[in-house]
Order: C-alpha cells, then structure tokens, then sequence
C-alpha cells in the first residue's frame, strides 16, 4: 500500500475514489429527489384545497327592493306580535315573488317565466330570514325595504360555473329560462357574488339550502372543546412531568410508568373514544355529543403528547443550573420553579399548543361519544351550553358536508378545510414564534 | 466566626477548634465504594486542598461537605461530619439550611441566565437575608466587591451574567456563593475551565477570602494547591492518603504515593 501511495499522483483519480464519488452523487441525487417528490404533493394539496375551498367563502347576492304589505303580514294592523307570529313563511313568499315581478317590469327585462320562477333564484331561507327581520322591527311594515337575499345555490354554482346550461336542461331544480333571467340581473347588477361572512360564522343548514350552510357553530364546539383540553391537560401534564423528571425516585415503578406514557402517545385515537364512551357517558353519564365530554376524552389523548415534550424540556435544562440553585440553598422545588421551570417554558408551551393543534384535528374518538352524527344548528347562548348542550367540531361538519349529495356542499367541505388548516397553521406558527420569543442560551 | 483575623500566620496551622471534622467517612455509590474510612480536620480561615488524580474521590468527598450528594439516589454516606460540632447528617437537620452555611462553587461556572444583579441577589432572596430593597442593594455590591468584580460590572447590573466572560462568570459564582454568608465555601475546580489570567484573579481572590471563610478547594493542579492553600490532602483510589501543611506535603512528603503524584509519576 505504502509502495503504490508513493508512486500515485495526486492528480490522477484512483478506482475507489471514483467509486465512491459516484455513490455520494447518487446519494444526494436520491435525497434531493425525495425532497423535490415531498414538494410537489405538499404544493397540490395546497393547490387543490385552495382552488376547490375558497369558492365557499364567496357567495352570489341577490339585492331586492320588497314591499313589506301590511294586508298580508299584519292584517288587523294593530302590530301585535303575538299575532304577527301566526304568519307562518308561506306568507311572506309571495311578497319576494311580487317584488321580482316589479323588478322585471320597472327594469324591462323580457322573460317568460312567471313571478314564481323568477323568485326560485332566492335561496328557501329566504322567506325566514324577511319574516325574522319583520318580527324584530314591526315598523318595517307598510314600507319598501331593500333586503340582500341569499341567491339560491343552483344559481350560485351557475356563477361560480359548477353549473352549465347544458346541465340545466337535465335539472329540476333549475331551467335555462332562469339562467337567461339571472344573465340579466347580473348584468343589472343586481345579483353579484360577495364575500360570504355567513359561511364562516353561521351555522350549518338542512339539505335544501347549501348556500345557508356555515361552520361557526362547529367553530364555537372545537373552541370550547379546545378550552376543556388546555385547562386540564396542560396543568395534569406539566405536574406529571416536573414530578417524573425531578422528585420522583428512580425505581422499577416509574419505570414501568415511563414506558406506559409513551405507549399511551401511540394508542390509537378511537381506542381513547371508546374509553370516554364507557366512562363519562355510560358510567358517571355526561351528555352524550358535548363538548366537555369531547374535550375530556382529547385530553387523555393529548396529555402522554405534553408529558413526553415536557419532560424532553426540563431535560433539556443542564443539570448546572440545578447544583447552582440547590448549592446556594435553594430548596428542590425552589430550584425547580425558580429557574428550571422558566428555562424550559418554550419547550413546554411548543408541545402544548401541538398537543392541542392534533387534538384540534382529530375526529375518530369524537365518533363514539355521538359528536359526529349531531350537527347542531344553533349557537350556544351561554358558557353552560357551549360546553354541555349538544354540538359538534370543524372536523365533524367537514366530513358531514363531503358526505352530502349536493356539490355545493361539496364546495363547502374544501371551505371548512381551509378554515381548520388556517387554525393549524395559526397554532403552529404561534408555538415557533413563542419558542423563538423565550428561548434563553446559557 | 466570621471576623476572626488570622495575624499574618503564612501557612500555619493554629490550635483553634475545626470548623469541620470528619471521622470515619465512607461513601458508596451502589456497589462502588467511592470513599473509604477518611478523617479530616478542617481549620477555620484556611484554604485546604484536595489533591489526587482523576476518580481519586476528591469532587465525591466535597460534596459531603454540604450534602450535595444526596440528590443523587444511588449515594449512601456513612461516618460523622460536625460542622461546628453539629453532625450535617443528622436527622434533623435540613440540607437546604446547610447549604445555605456551606456555599458551593462549581467546576464550571454556571450563572442563572438572569441578570448579574438578580444572580447574586438570589440566595439572599430565598433565605430572607435583608429587610429593604437598599439592604439587598448593598448586599449585591459587597459580594461583587469581594469577588473582585464590582469594577468591571457595576454599571451592567441588569445585563445577563450569562453574557460575561468565562473568568468573570465564575467570579460571579463566587459573588454568588459569598452573598448568603456562608461559613464555608467549598470550590469544585473552580479554575479548569479558565484560562491563566483569569486563573491568576480568582486564585488571588480565593487567598483574599481566606480572611473570613474556611475554603476548601478541590484542584487538578498541584501548582495551584501549592500557592493558593495552606493544608493539602492527597486522595488516591478512596484513600485519604497523607493530609498535612502544604508546605510539608510539597517538600516532604511522607507517603511514597504522595510523593509519587506530585512529582508526576502517577495520576
């Protein structure tokens, strides 16, 4: 070997260097491919949920001028609620199809179809949403009011061109003669499409009405569900773990605890769901589709994730900063409150909001405690009711939405994944922002 | 204790009482028996050395000065230690109460990343040394005056001690240990992560706090324990080997061992 290496030039490239070039070049090559494959998936998926979701957070608008007639919404004319209540919204249909009838005439839109066709444009909560309006101001009555209706989501998917002629021939809830008369009406300017604020703070709506659906309600359910998960786990698990890592004694039974945790962080989720099944609704009986059950039963499954981070955390502080404190006097849990504790707050605070970010977007434990099958409908009134009256999470609205038959709804689902990534992306941005912001050097 | 002047007496060994006295002490770390059967007299403001090579148990038996070893779950300390005539490992005494006595420096200085002024003024802090805010004050500049340091960081009181250089952390430690007021103050190679300047100010400081603690320090370098300390205990494998003046340990060693170390034959 030493004979060869000394007649070798330094310039000439030997077998094995060339061998071994070569491999390293594939090596990278390899790597670099995988990244670039990684890549491409993270940007379709970005592109597709962009694309498919945010048609939900535009919506088409129908703006109309309505004669709120007295002889039909108050016929004594004495404006007593009570009374006015009896009209039911089959009574205040017709005012939206008188007022298209005016529309057309004053604006000379030629078309054949009658006043009844031309308000099946409007979405069916529309009637409700006069006859709300009306309730809660009886003085409107008698007068002319411009109201932004809701167009129906046949007409909306026309807009956002979901919808096609050729597709309306084939369509009962929808004829070419209509599409004509909204041609016109865009046109008119009187029906546009706008941002749909209703879609993210509403709530979600029957079969019929796609264009009425919203997550807000679902929104309202994670949030309180996430609120249960934050109070409890967070405390139980920083406890657990300041104790496990600095009190406890190193023997065969925090051993076997130790193991246990981290078995539990890779327990699959649903294995959680039936737990909280059996015990907080069959045995200690919590309403079933609660949010406070829900957040009971992520919080067994996001605590072995806090645990494990924190405890990684106060592991992460040198042990000199122990001796220094318990050297100057400072009494085990001084040293740990003092000055363990705040050096490892980023770490804690980082697995924390993870915990809660996966717990955000989980669904499978939240089926078996009944909060996938109830959509709720209505907002919770009080802090009571947000936690125990039945309701559901973003997830759940999501899957319930890409189940339907109807493709506005469809739209919807995109929609309400782009609402629960920007929580996600929101969360996790706010732990690497908190842990940059904290993080100390020794 | 405390302002009791020694007059002058260069190496010497006076005939007051010990400020500690251990007899008989053994420690064990699960199986290892990591000090075996050591006696020392430790005498009020003095310097004492722990020489010895690596592993000898030199760091072990410092820490049993102040029971730091009982954070370790594996270590039992059997024997007597009196600190003032008072067994530390008696039942009733609390270790945190001891610590705050017999104050630590550690190998490697090891500021809290808080600010110089929060650092110092925490051990006064946790043992309620002081009733105003201008006691704490002046708590903090003489602590930083003894270490040496007042000169060079008063007007940064609120910057990190963390931002210091490696010797002026470390006399920041010493600031540190000092303003508790302890009676003893025990040094785990203080200076093996210094350079020599920096060695040079805090073997001279340690000479300085020789008037007003006992200091027990434990060194790898024989040439420090031969300036800085006025009595000298060699440990080898356990073993209190030869504990004596330094002077005597340096130039007339009795053991062969001993001799052996210091003029680099073994260790």
């Amino acid at each position: 070997m030493t004979q060869t290496s000394a007649k070798q030039s330094l310039f000439a490239v030997t077998y094995h260097t060339k061998r071994r070039n070569a491999s390293e070049r594939r090596f990278r090559r390899y790597g670099q491919a995988a990244i670039g494959i990684g890549l491409l998936m993270l940007l379709t998926l970005a592109y597709t949920i962009v694309s498919k979701g945010t048609g939900a957070f535009q919506q088409t608008f129908v703006t109309l001028n309505i004669e709120l007639l007295e002889s039909k919404l108050d016929k004594k004319g004495n404006r007593d609620l009570e009374e006015m209540k009896k009209v039911s919204t089959f009574g205040y249909a017709p005012l939206i199809a008188t007022a298209f009838e005016n529309l057309a005439a004053e604006r000379e839109i030629k078309t054949k179809i009658k006043a009844k066709e031309m308000a099946q444009i409007i979405s069916k909560s529309a009637p409700s949403q006069l006859r709300d309006r009306v309730l809660d101001n009886p003085a409107l009555i008698g007068q002319t009011v411009e109201f932004t209706l809701l167009a129906n989501s046949w007409i909306d998917g026309y807009l956002k061109g979901r919808v096609t002629r050729e597709n309306a021939q084939n369509n009962k809830n929808i004829s070419v003669q209509q599409l004509d008369f909204v041609d016109e009406l865009v046109a008119l300017g009187v029906v546009e499409k706008r941002f749909n604020i209703g879609f993210i703070t509403g709530a979600d709506a029957s079969d019929q009405r796609p264009e009425d659906a919203g997550i807000g309600v679902a929104m309202i359910g994670s949030l309180s569900m996430m609120i249960v998960v934050l109070l409890l786990s967070l405390p139980i698990g920083v406890a657990a773990s300041i104790y496990l890592e600095e009190f406890a004694p190193k023997n065969w039974i925090t051993d076997v605890i130790e193991v246990n945790i981290a078995n539990l962080a890779a327990v699959p989720s649903i294995v959680f769901g039936i737990l909280g099944l059996a015990i907080f609704i069959n045995t200690m009986h919590f309403p079933q589709s609660a949010p406070l059950v829900g957040g009971l039963v992520l919080t067994l499954m996001t605590l072995p994730t806090i645990i494990i981070s924190t405890r990684a955390a106060l592991k992460a502080v040198p042990p000199s900063i122990r001796s220094a404190a318990l050297g100057l006097g400072a009494s085990q849990m001084q040293s740990v409150f003092h000055h363990v504790l705040p050096l490892a707050a980023p770490g804690i605070l980082t697995g924390t909001i993870i915990g809660l970010a996966q717990a955000l977007g989980e669904t499978a434990p939240l089926l078996l405690i009944g909060m996938i099958g109830y959509i709720a409908t209505n907002m919770p009134e009080t802090v009571t009711d947000a936690l125990l009256a039945p309701n559901s999470v973003m997830p759940a609205q999501i899957y319930e939405w890409a189940k339907r038959a109807d493709p506005a709804f469809y739209e919807r689902a995109w929609g309400g994944i782009i609402i629960l990534l920007v929580f996600l992306i929101t969360m996790n941005t706010l732990a690497v922002v908190l842990r940059r912001r904290f993080e100390r050097r020794w | 204790m405390k302002d009791q002047i020694t007059h002058g007496l260069e190496n010497s060994v006076t005939s007051t009482p010990s400020k500690i006295s251990a007899t008989q002490v053994n420690v064990h770390y699960g199986d290892a028996h990591a000090i075996k059967d050591v006696n020392v007299e430790i005498a009020p403001n003095t310097v004492t050395a722990f020489i010895g090579p690596s592993g000898c148990g030199k760091s072990t038996f410092l820490r049993c000065l102040n029971r730091m070893n009982d954070t370790i779950d594996i270590c039992r300390v059997t024997g007597n230690i009196l600190l003032d005539g008072e067994d530390i490992y008696d039942r009733k005494v609390d270790p945190v109460q001891l610590r705050a006595k017999v104050g630590m420096v550690f190998q490697k200085p090891n500021p809290f990343p808080k600010s110089i002024y929060d650092n110092i003024a925490y051990g006064p802090r946790i043992h309620g040394l002081f009733k105003t805010k201008a006691d704490l004050d002046t708590i903090v500049e003489n602590a930083l005056r003894r270490a040496a340091i007042w000169d060079e960081v008063k007007d940064r009181l609120d910057a990190p001690g963390t931002g210091l250089s490696g010797g002026q952390q470390q006399r920041i430690c010493i600031a540190r240990a000092i303003a508790t007021a302890p009676d003893v103050l025990l040094m785990d190679e203080p200076c093996s992560a210094l350079d020599p300047i920096a060695t040079a100010q805090v073997e001279e400081l340690i000479d300085e706090l020789r008037e007003n603690y006992s200091v027990v320090i434990v060194t790898h370098s024989m040439q420090q324990a031969a300036r800085v300390s006025q009595k000298t205990a060699f440990f080898h494998l356990g073993n209190l080997v030869e504990y004596d003046d330094t002077t005597k340990i340096f130039t007339n060693p009795r053991d062969p061992r001993t001799e052996s170390y210091i003029t680099g034959r073994i260790g």
